[in-house]
């Protein structure tokens, strides 16, 4: 078995070149798991973490900001990326504990892919951009393409997810989870939703509920045709309960060793009404 | 870059040592390493996945979880650990030598409020607390528990680390 420690992306790509099947490691929160438990016994292994131009983030001239594939989820929950990222923030906030936000980051999310992987509802209902880079070129793909399935996505074997691009939105936007406990949980079932005054949408996506991350378009025309979203302050209750239950319809959710099926639909359902209730005070 | 090959040596740098580590199996986790191979077993293994905190360190600035981090990737990382911490504690005078055995104010405040019972989430616990108050000298009751939110510790419910916490901040604000 081999490990390196590129100190910068050009350094990391010779090494992807010369161990192709290497496994990519950013902090280590899924990976060494894996290993510790025997799961898998890599070959090869390249280590992103001192790789400093992937620990960035920055605020583009068109009003989006790109956050750099190793920036770990501790940077989101506070400061200037809270400001203009609320609903990262609180999802963030809600990855593990403090030691696994310190090492946690969106492009082990994005490797991953896991559906109950904290980072991804955000990027969905944000319609971010992921940007992939090999030794040759470079491409940026959309979130909904990227993931392709549970624990699958579009990323080349000869390419580094070197970050994400999100836009600024104009309006309120929150995440919400259900697990066992308050800290140290994976998702059960989760919800990102956020609200765009300009575009007059509503944009909500669901975790852990399919084998993908899910937009839920008809609840999300529906709810956007039932009030102004500039003018109006606060909603009446039944049309949150309608929103959860249309949002409920859409997820596909299956029986596992974390929970059943029936009670994911039923929790997201609760979570989408309980956000935009928080959205829109009833 | 580093590079390490196999068996190959290499080097981490912890609690202000160089230290080398030969013949180990890459793929090792620091805590294998820093327990098995280094000689340094006050970080404790319990459950190898981030969920209990018990083999907290702190790298680089952060607490995190030493099962999570593959340590040969860690070289040119600064890695406290909990037998390192006595060098930094602010109760120490910056000249005063380290006599063996001596332990720093949060171990000392563990012990006279009660915060240990079997032990075992101890170590995790005193770098957690460590960290946290070295960033914030005066948190709020929410910051102290959403601090220790990464370790768990099944005998004490908590009470008496809050407690210790406590007590090593009011001697701390006295004190400065």
């Amino acid at each position: 078995m081999t490990v390196a420690v590129p100190l910068s992306l050009n350094e990391a790509f010779d090494e992807l070149s010369r161990t192709p099947d290497a496994r990519l490691i950013q902090g280590g929160t899924d990976l060494m798991v894996e290993i510790n438990f025997n799961h898998v016994k890599p070959v090869d292994v390249i280590a992103l973490r001192r790789i400093k131009e992937l620990r960035t983030w920055h605020v583009n001239s068109n009003n989006t900001i790109t956050i750099g594939s190793g920036v770990p989820y501790q940077e989101m929950e506070m400061g200037q990326l809270k400001e203009l990222l609320p609903a990262l923030a609180e999802a963030a906030r809600t990855v593990g504990s403090p030691q696994i936000r310190a090492a946690g980051t969106l492009g082990g999310n994005l490797g991953t892919c896991s559906p109950a992987g904290d980072g991804l509802p955000v990027l969905f209902a944000l319609d971010a951009i992921v940007h992939l880079q090999s030794l040759e070129s470079s491409r940026d793909l959309s979130i909904h393409e990227f993931m392709l399935g549970v624990k699958r996505n579009a990323r080349n074997a000869n390419e580094i997810i070197t970050g994400v691009t999100v836009p600024v939105l104009d309006g309120w936007q929150g995440y919400a989870k259900v697990g066992v406990r308050n800290a140290m949980v994976i998702s059960v079932a989760s919800a990102c939703l956020a609200v765009d005054i300009s575009s007059h949408s509503v944009r909500i996506a669901l975790g852990a509920v399919g084998p993908t991350i899910i937009r839920c378009r008809d609840a999300e025309t529906w709810i956007a045709q039932q009030f102004d979203l500039t003018s109006t302050t606060s909603i009446d209750r039944s049309i949150a309960q309608e929103f959860g239950r249309r949002v409920a319809l859409e997820s596909k959710p299956i029986d596992d060793h974390r929970s059943t099926a029936e009670y994911r639909r039923h929790a997201v359902g609760v979570l989408a009404q309980r956000l935009i209730t928080r959205a829109y005070p009833s | 870059m580093n590079k390490s090959i196999g068996n190959e040596m290499y080097t981490l740098r912890i609690n202000g040592q160089d230290r080398a580590v030969k013949d180990a199996w890459v793929g090792e986790s620091l805590l294998y390493v820093l327990r098995e191979r280094l000689d340094l077993p006050g970080a404790k293994g319990a459950c190898e996945q981030g969920e209990c905190g018990s083999c907290t360190v702190i790298m680089d600035g952060d607490a995190v979880c030493s099962c999570l981090v593959m340590a040969a990737t860690a070289v040119g990382a600064d890695i406290v650990t909990v037998e390192g911490l006595i060098e930094k504690d602010p109760s120490m005078a910056a000249t005063a030598e380290v006599i063996a055995g001596q332990i720093t104010d949060v171990q000392q405040a563990f012990i006279e409020e009660g915060g240990v019972q079997c032990g075992f989430c101890t170590p995790g616990l005193i770098v957690a607390v460590h960290h946290l108050l070295d960033k914030n000298p005066d948190p709020t009751e929410l910051e102290v528990k959403e601090s220790i939110s990464g370790n768990i510790c099944r005998c004490t419910g908590y009470g008496r680390i809050f407690a210790a916490v406590e007590a090593v901040i009011q001697v701390r604000k006295a004190s400065r």
